[in-house]
Formats: C-alpha cells, sequence, structure tokens
C-alpha cells in the first residue's frame, strides 16, 4: 500500500519535473519556433542566481520564485537582442547558434565558479509514509509547477499580451500592420521563455544541487515532450508529461532508473514514429 | 564545377597528403606525431558528419553514438580475442547496422528535419546514459566489464592482421591512420561522381523532384547515414586503440557538437574544408589548453556562434566565393 503512495507521488512528481522543465520551451518552440538548445543552460544559470543570493542572505523563496526567472529572463533578453534575431525562419540556424550559447554559458560559468557540485539546503522538511521519507520540498514543486502551468495558460488564454503574441507569430505581417510592434512582441516573448527556463532551474536547484553542466539531464526530455506534444503547445506537454513520466517512474521502480530513462527514450522514439506530428498533431498550430 | 576541376582537386588533395603523410615521421618528434594522430583520427570522424550531414543534408546530430560504439566494439572485441583485427571489423559492423535500424524509423517515418536532429541526439544520449551507468560485474559484454563511468582502461594497440603479436608503432599508426583519411576521402569523392552520389546531392537540393523522378530518397538517404556510420564507427576504433582506453565520454554532446563545429567552420557540402577544420581547431584547442586561459568549452561554442551569425556557409565556400569573385572581377576588366 505504502509503495503504491509512493510510486503515485513519484508519478506525481515526475510530470512536475517534466511539465515544469518543459514550460520554457512550449512557448519558445511552441510559439517562436527557436529550437534552444540553450534551454538547459538557461536553466543552470536559475540554479546559479539562487545560489548566488542565497549565499548573500536573501530568503531562499524570494530567490527561487522572483530572482531566478527575472535574471534568466533579462540575460534571455540579451541573448534575443544580440543573436536570435538575425535567425528567425533559419530554425537549423537557431539550433546550432543556441548550441553556441550554451557551451559559451556552460564556459562562462565554469571559469567563473568552478566545476564543481553547489549543494542548497532543501528548505521545509520531510515527512514519512511507511519506510519512505518524502520532503515537503517535492510537494511544493508539483504545486509550483501546475500553479505555473495554469497562470502560463490563463495568460494566453485571458490577456490581452497573450492574444497579441498567439496572433502575432501566426501572422506576423498582418500583426505589424495592425499596428503591433513586432521586435517587441518577439523580444518579451523569449524574455518570458527564457524566465520560465529561469523559475524551472531555480525550483529544481535544491534538488539536483548546482554545477555548469546540471542543464543536459533535462534539455532532451524537455525536447520530447514539446515534440511529442506538438502544435498546441500549453495542451501538449501537460500530455506528453503525463504519459512519459509514469514510464520512467515505474521502469525506474521496476529495474534501475537508467532502464526507467531508456524505457521513456524509446517510448518517446515509438510515438514520434507514431504520431510524426505529435499528439495534438491535428490542432491548429498556436492553440492552447 | 566540371569534372575535370573535381578529378585536379581529388588529385592534388590526396598527393598533397601523401606526401605530408610520408615526411610528417621525420620532421616531428615522437610525441607531436602522436598528438598529431588523434587529430586526423578526429577528422575523419568529421569526415562523416560532412558527408551525411553537408553532403546528404540529413540533420544527424549524434554521430557520436556511432564513433562511440565503433570504439566499445573494438575495445570489446580486441580484449576478448587478443586480436584488434576483429576489433577494427567490429566497429564497422556494429555501427553499421546500428544505423541501418535507427535509420530505418527515421527515415521511412518520414520524419522532418528537427525531429531527426533532436532523436539522434537523444539515442546519442541514451547511450551515454547506458555507458555510464555500466559498472559492476552485471555488465560485461564478452566477459569483458564495462566499467561504467571508468570506461574500459589497457586496450591493445593496433596490430597486423592475423599477428596479435606484431604491435603498431607511432609512426605506423600514424600511417594507418592517415592513409584510411585519405582512402575514405578519396573514396567518397569517387562516390560522388557516381549516380549514387548525384542522387544523395539531389535529394539534399530537392527530395520532392527527385522523388517524383522515380528514386525512393528513403532508400538513398538510409545508405548515406549507414555510411556516414561506418566512417565514424572506424574512426571510433582508431580513438580506442590510439589512447588505449575508452569511456562513455566518446558518446557525450561535446563529441557530436566538436565534429559540427568543424563541418560548419570547414564549410557545409565539402569534404576538404571540415577535414582541415578540424585540424585547425583542434591545434587551436590544444593550444589554448596549455595557455590555460581559456576554457576549451568557451571557445568551441564561440566558433560555433560567430560562424552560424557571420559566416554560414563555412570557410571553403567563403573563400571559393571570393576565389570566382576576383576571377570574375579580372574577367571583365
Amino acid at each position: 500500500m505504502n509503495t503504491a503512495i509512493i510510486i503515485l507521488f513519484n508519478i506525481f512528481l515526475g510530470i512536475g519535473v517534466l511539465v515544469l522543465t518543459t514550460m520554457s520551451l512550449a512557448v519558445i518552440y511552441g510559439f517562436m519556433r527557436i529550437i534552444n538548445l540553450a534551454h538547459g543552460e538557461f536553466m543552470m544559470l536559475g540554479a546559479y542566481s539562487v545560489w548566488f543570493s542565497t549565499s548573500l542572505g536573501v530568503n531562499i523563496w524570494i530567490a527561487i520564485l522572483i530572482i531566478a526567472p527575472l535574471v534568466v529572463a533579462i540575460i534571455g533578453v540579451i541573448i534575443e537582442r544580440t543573436i536570435i534575431r538575425f535567425l528567425y525562419g533559419r530554425i537549423i540556424d537557431t539550433m546550432l547558434a543556441t548550441w553556441g550559447v550554451s557551451l559559451l554559458l556552460i564556459g562562462t560559468v565554469t571559469a567563473l565558479f568552478g566545476n564543481h557540485v553547489r549543494g542548497l539546503s532543501t528548505p521545509l522538511g520531510s515527512f514519512s509514509i511507511g519506510d519512505y521519507g518524502v520532503s515537503y520540498y517535492s510537494l511544493a514543486l508539483v504545486v509550483i509547477s501546475f500553479v505555473a502551468l495554469f497562470g502560463l495558460w490563463a495568460v494566453f488564454r485571458f490577456t490581452r499580451f497573450g492574444l497579441i503574441v498567439r496572433a502575432t507569430m501566426l501572422r506576423p505581417e498582418m500583426a505589424a500592420a495592425l499596428g503591433i510592434n513586432r521586435d517587441r512582441v518577439y523580444v518579451m516573448t523569449f524574455a518570458l521563455g527564457a524566465g520560465l527556463a529561469g523559475l524551472a532551474g531555480g525550483v529544481i536547484a535544491p534538488l539536483a544541487g548546482v554545477f555548469p553542466s546540471m542543464g543536459m539531464v533535462y534539455i532532451i526530455k524537455a525536447f520530447i515532450a514539446v515534440l511529442i506534444g506538438g502544435p498546441a503547445a500549453i495542451t501538449g506537454i501537460t500530455i506528453a508529461s503525463s504519459l512519459l513520466a509514469p514510464v520512467s517512474v515505474v521502469g525506474s521502480f521496476l529495474a534501475s532508473s537508467v532502464v526507467g530513462e531508456i524505457a521513456l527514450l524509446t517510448l518517446a522514439i515509438v510515438l514520434i514514429r507514431l504520431l510524426p506530428m505529435g499528439i495534438t498533431g491535428r490542432w491548429p498550430r498556436l492553440s492552447l | 564545377m566540371t569534372k575535370r576541376n573535381d578529378l585536379t582537386e581529388t588529385v592534388g588533395v590526396v598527393g598533397a597528403s601523401l606526401i605530408a603523410m610520408i615526411l610528417a615521421p621525420f620532421f616531428m618528434d615522437q610525441f607531436g606525431l602522436f598528438q598529431f594522430t588523434v587529430y586526423i583520427v578526429i577528422a575523419l570522424f568529421a569526415l562523416s558528419q560532412a558527408f551525411v550531414w553537408g553532403i546528404g543534408g540529413i540533420v544527424s546530430f549524434g554521430q557520436a553514438m556511432f564513433f562511440g560504439i565503433g570504439g566499445y566494439a573494438y575495445a570489446i572485441l580486441s580484449i576478448h580475442f587478443g586480436d584488434s583485427t576483429y576489433g577494427v571489423i567490429g566497429s564497422l559492423v556494429f555501427p553499421g547496422i546500428f544505423a541501418a535500424v535507427l535509420g530505418y524509423f527515421i527515415f521511412y517515418g518520414r520524419i522532418s528535419d528537427i525531429y531527426v536532429g533532436v532523436i539522434t541526439m537523444a539515442v546519442s544520449l541514451m547511450f551515454l546514459l547506458f555507458f555510464n551507468a555500466s559498472s559492476g560485474d552485471g555488465y560485461a559484454i564478452l566477459g569483458v566489464p564495462l566499467g561504467g563511468y571508468n570506461g574500459i582502461p589497457a586496450l591493445p594497440p593496433l596490430n597486423i592482421p592475423g599477428n596479435p603479436a606484431s604491435t603498431l608503432g607511432y609512426s605506423a599508426m600514424w600511417y594507418v591512420v592517415m592513409s584510411s583519411l585519405l582512402l575514405v576521402y578519396a573514396l567518397l569523392r569517387w562516390m560522388l561522381t557516381r549516380r549514387f552520389g548525384k542522387v544523395v546531392v539531389a535529394i539534399r537540393e530537392n527530395e520532392e523532384r527527385v522523388g517524383m523522378l522515380g528514386y525512393d530518397p528513403r532508400r538513398y538517404k538510409l545508405a548515406t547515414f549507414v555510411i556516414g556510420a561506418l566512417i565514424a564507427g572506424l574512426a571510433g576504433s582508431f580513438y580506442a586503440s590510439w589512447g588505449g582506453f575508452i569511456s562513455p565520454t566518446v558518446f557525450s554532446l561535446t563529441m557530436s557538437v566538436q565534429v559540427i563545429v568543424y563541418v560548419l567552420v570547414g564549410g557545409l557540402g565539402t569534404l576538404v574544408g571540415p577535414i582541415l577544420a578540424a585540424i585547425a581547431l583542434q591545434m587551436l584547442v590544444s593550444y589554448a589548453g596549455t595557455q590555460a586561459a581559456v576554457d576549451p568549452t568557451f571557445l568551441l561554442g564561440t566558433v560555433l556562434l560567430l560562424f552560424v551569425l557571420l559566416i554560414p556557409k563555412g570557410f571553403m565556400p567563403a573563400i571559393m566565393d571570393l576565389y570566382t569573385r576576383a576571377k570574375q572581377g579580372r574577367a571583365q576588366n
């Protein structure tokens, strides 16, 4: 019984982590059609901002929920203005350029802070289910992910900003003709996506540890979730995460975490083969 | 380019390299030669990326998996049989088979470019994860423990086929590696003058039209992918025998991105460019490493970024453009 509860909890945690680490791509790839291979490094920067600001004595929740997204959003603005804006529409080139950014960021952070793991103490305590200890922080992570996911959906569904972004991505010329500043929409959308990656990195930091190449673990799974999700980015990543995470968790439970990962990736390849357009492939592009 | 020009280029490149190959051991000390051998091995690896991506237009971002499979096949078979001949054969067979299976899924599923990039990347990551976790007695192939994160040490060096006792020294290894690179290069150039090569290039330019003309693009792309895997596998086996050691890092993203950078810098669509870029950039990175001023990852990222933004065609085509423009300018005067 307890084992069942633990597995169920881990499945939710897995979905939460996957959703959290994928939302940024749902915005940057789903809306803007940019393959951001520096996604993992945006997360890494978020994690480092949390580590750095808490070491200066800032409250950890403020660091995670406000400072990390803000710092990475600002870095996102700089990267969009200096690099990405020259590459819109050249999808393979954006992939290569952001890969370059990713290496550059890893190199810079390694040079600045060294190539070792910085631990952050997990806030909140833990409770036990049977023999298993569960930290309250992982519960908080699940809650934060779903609140953020709902918030993202609400922004695109109900606000004027969301409507303008979707309109601009769908028909850039028409939006510009109606007096919308295209460049500003692009930069703001990219900043939103980068900020979400920063949030993800900040939230993951106390669990995963902070080190320069920490983003690599998440990036492939995040991309797979977005690609499997298909054109309706937000619904897509939610369904994809709910399919992939349980496979990985059950695989880890039955054999080892490596088997879990391999099961996840295998399922992903089969899904892409069966549904090349993604789960929401029949939905119109830029639906939610 | 005319046929004659093509032939002159191939003969010129191969001839010049042959001279360099024969003379190098007389002008370099042993360590320099040893170091240069691995540059050539990686250049061979870059050649596989150049062929698959530059010539075939297949966005494979995971060539490192074939390099790694080749390396591990060499390690396991050479240790098991005590003769590196089997290792080298295995380093062609296994990457080839794996590429055929993976390529079947990719090309017969008519998966679009972006997905190909992400899938190849994901699969090489899968290998990285698996081999990283393969420590302990449970993980042994043919009685050779995989060693997990630490890899397999003490690999036998290359030996004369069928005679394990006579292993190759530094200069012999150099000759083998260098002549393999030249042989593969010449074969690829020859292939490009044949019907098969022309179809492959045509598919890169316009897949749909080639399909309409009655060729099956899927079959040609699969063949391109497998040939690329064979080359990468061979490079992997040389890499393993060169260092006498193999570890899961051969599957890492850095390994894949490295050759992507070489191809991009050397020029998409050329074969000489990536080889030269591979050698030059490795010299640069190792120089930067000895200076301890710049982190090699940082350097690689900067080069990649600069080329995508400023010279997306790469060096060779950019220089060719300048050359033709200069010639035209002179003709007009």
